[in-house]
């Protein structure tokens, strides 16, 4: 008797509670060769669903309720799934696969968590399914609907504009007028439900869909004079559109961008004073410089630092390492080499070995800070120091030979560093690029009061090269965390430390 | 006749076997259990044995919080538990410096994560401590590079500067040799006193 109440009860709230709360989500968008057509939703105990009445209809399916074995049989062509009516599981094609939630009934209509789309009927359905959960869309058959995402970065009198767009899809940048670069792509349609720019320029207005279902629209600004288009490999399976809006010069110089041919001269390093308005190339790619390693800190599991707002270290070092190579590349025109160009954890080793394999001659590992108080801001730029590697570092860093017995007689003084105390060399260096980029980054942003610091720092002791580790700032410190996260904070940090690396080389000149 | 004989012979057999194992197994076995009972006891108890209510015999030390202003160490005279040998000492050192800064104004700020265990202290003859810490000092660990070089040197400086048997610290994590705590400080190697990070007034 009282389980039979029980049950009841329990079937009553069963029913009444979806009843409860039905939610006006926003309906999918399914794209079909044949045309659009929305498929609503409803939100049952915070899962999404879709009515399977629904999709029986869209995709020509066979449902039938087996109540005695408390399952539903959905059958598509000749191959079916068995949903269970209790459980968040179903058997596609004998196979179990789980679902994140089980079926749920209201009234005579059943509700199935939009992932049983992709998970139970796409592997059973003939032609092609896919459910793109962030833009709200289900496609069906073979429609070529890339995924486009922009990104802006101010380079000084350049805007480098980053469509990174996935799976790769052919493309055609043109420019139409004065006022706009049209990016066609070969495809049935894009994905780019909130594409824009984020930032403007004087070289760039917007970023917005275009006038076709292919097309995205570059608005230009007033001051755009030309721009050149490439296509970079992005991460996993994604391509880059890196296309540069190039500002006029004031006064049309000597046309091309380069530096007049001088004989012996070494070009002037650029001017500090005005590093809004760099020129498109300082220098030739000489003056000592060559290849430059920037290291974004952590990655992967390893986050770093987390903001209270949720700012995560190894994502503002990869946002600056990205700004900073594109900076150096147009600017110095020094190769750039990043130690992670994605979200992986890269081992301290690794780091090392990628700047020593490539002979590079600078190393900037980039960092943010934490402390226990909150209060604490500012930014430190940090080098090596041997103090309590023991006597044998202390000796590598004075650079004293060893003689060895050469074979024929006599002796030879042979300078032997051990791989993993390379950096041992380079005190003196690394102190003086420390040093300067300090100095640059003094002249634009608030510094720690110990700004300039040295301390046992694991990635930069096996550095065979001058190294150094900026900490741009306390992701603990609730102002310094919002400023991290933004561009302008990013993008003067990158101009401090190009600006730090030509002071280096200039200080470095003729000593080389 | 003939039986008495054998029987007196038995008897040595048995007698025999019965000292030979009282020699090389009994007392042997005894002597280590009364040793193990005493060592407890010593390291149980606080030496000297203290009378029921006598006030347990303690040391000060000096022990390292974050300054105020976060840039630096500073150094705090406190009360630490007295031990006997140095490895005891260094043991209730890093015990002390690892127990969350009781109650004071202004309150102290620790460089070291919350619920960190000393699982043990060794020492080499060199003056070389290995501090074998649990996880959490890891997982923790707040992460950036001027806290962590806080946490490393609150314990590198708690031990060697207060006991001058010590020279380098080098600290473990659940036994092992780690490469860093948070991505920074080079925990390879033991690590000699640092007085860069230490503010120079006393509290």
């Amino acid at each position: 008797m009282l389980l039979a109440a029980l049950t009841a009860a329990c079937l009553c709230l069963s029913i009444a509670l979806p009843a409860q709360q039905p939610s006006p989500a926003s309906p999918y968008t399914v794209v079909a060769r044949d045309g659009r057509r929305p498929l609503a939703t409803r939100v049952f105990g915070g899962q999404e669903m879709f009515a399977l009445d629904d999709l029986a209809r869209l995709f020509n399916l066979a449902v039938r309720e087996d109540a005695a074995a408390g399952g539903i049989s959905i059958t598509s062509g000749t191959q079916s799934v068995v949903l269970s009516q209790q459980q968040p599981l179903a058997s596609v094609s004998g196979r179990m696969i789980s679902l994140p939630t089980a079926a749920v009934r209201d009234g005579r209509a059943w509700y199935v968590p939009v992932d049983f789309v992709s998970r139970a009927l796409a592997p059973i359905h003939s032609t092609k399914l896919e459910l793109r959960k962030p833009s709200r869309l289900l496609l069906v058959g073979d429609i070529r609907m890339p995924r486009v995402a922009a990104r802006v970065e101010p380079l000084g009198s350049i805007t480098r504009v980053t469509l990174e767009v996935a799976p790769p899809t052919p493309h055609t940048v043109t420019q139409d007028g004065q006022q706009r670069l049209i990016v066609r792509f070969e495809a049935d349609a894009l994905d780019a439900p909130d594409i824009r720019a984020g930032a403007t320029t004087d070289t760039l207005q917007n970023i917005r869909a275009g006038d076709t279902p292919q097309a995205i629209t570059i608005d230009l600004g007033p001051r755009f004079a030309s721009f050149r288009a490439a296509d970079q490999p992005g991460p996993a399976g994604s391509t880059r559109i890196v296309i540069d809006l190039v500002a006029q010069t004031e006064a049309p110089p000597p046309a091309g961008g380069q530096p007049p041919a001088s004989g012996q001269a070494p070009a002037p390093a650029a001017p500090p004073a005005q590093p809004e308005t760099p020129p498109l190339l300082d220098l030739p790619p000489a003056g000592g410089l060559r290849t430059i390693v920037i290291d974004a800190g952590h990655g992967g599991d390893d986050t770093g630092v987390k903001g209270e707002k949720g700012t995560l270290e190894k994502n503002v070092t990869l946002s600056v390492a990205r700004r900073l190579k594109a900076s150096i590349e147009t600017r110095l025109g020094v190769r750039v080499l990043l130690t992670r160009d994605g979200d992986q954890s890269v081992a301290s080793d690794q780091r090392a070995a990628l700047a020593n394999n490539n002979k590079a001659d600078l190393f900037i590992s980039l960092h943010a800070n934490a402390s226990v108080r909150p209060g604490v801001a500012g930014i430190e730029v940090f080098y090596l120091t041997l103090e309590g590697y023991g006597a044998e570092a202390q000796r590598l860093a004075t650079g004293r030979a060893d003689s060895l017995p050469v074979l024929g007689g006599g002796t030879r003084d042979i300078e032997i560093t051990p791989w993993e105390m390379a950096q041992a060399r380079h005190l003196d260096q690394s102190a003086a690029f420390a040093r300067a980029v300090e100095a640059a980054l003094r002249d634009r942003v608030t510094m720690s009061p110990r700004a300039l610091q040295q301390a046992p720092l694991r990635v930069l002791v096996g550095v065979n090269m001058p190294a150094v580790l900026v900490e741009m700032g306390f992701l603990t410190n609730p102002q310094e965390e919002q400023q991290l996260a933004g561009d302008e904070r990013q993008n003067t940090i990158v101009q401090a430390l190009v600006d730090g690396v030509l002071r280096y080389r200039s200080s470095t000149q003729g000593t080389r | 006749m003939m039986d008495r004989r054998r029987l007196a012979i038995a008897g040595f057999v048995v007698f025999g076997l019965l000292a030979g194992w009282a020699l090389f197994f009994g007392l042997p076995h005894w002597y280590a259990s009364r040793q193990a009972q005493v060592q407890a006891g010593t390291a149980a108890a606080p030496p000297p044995p203290a009378a029921p209510g006598a006030p347990v015999r303690k040391i000060t030390a000096t022990l390292y919080y974050v300054a105020e202003d976060g840039m630096a160490l500073a150094p705090v005279q406190r009360d630490v538990p007295f031990g006997a040998t140095v490895p005891e000492q260094a043991r209730a050192i890093v015990e002390a410096q690892l127990a969350p800064p009781a109650g004071t104004t202004p309150p102290l700020v620790s460089a070291i994560p919350p619920d960190v265990k000393l699982r043990d202290v060794y020492l080499t003859e060199r003056g070389d401590a290995f501090v074998d810490l649990s996880s959490e000092i890891v997982s923790k660990h707040p992460g950036g590079s001027l806290d962590e070089i806080f946490t490393v040197y609150s314990i590198v400086n708690a031990l060697t500067v207060n006991l001058p048997a010590i020279t380098r610290v080098q600290i473990l994590v659940d036994g092992k040799e780690v490469d860093t705590l948070a991505g920074h400080v080079d925990l390879r190697h033991p690590l000699a006193k640092s007085l860069d990070w230490v503010v120079h007034e006393s509290h």
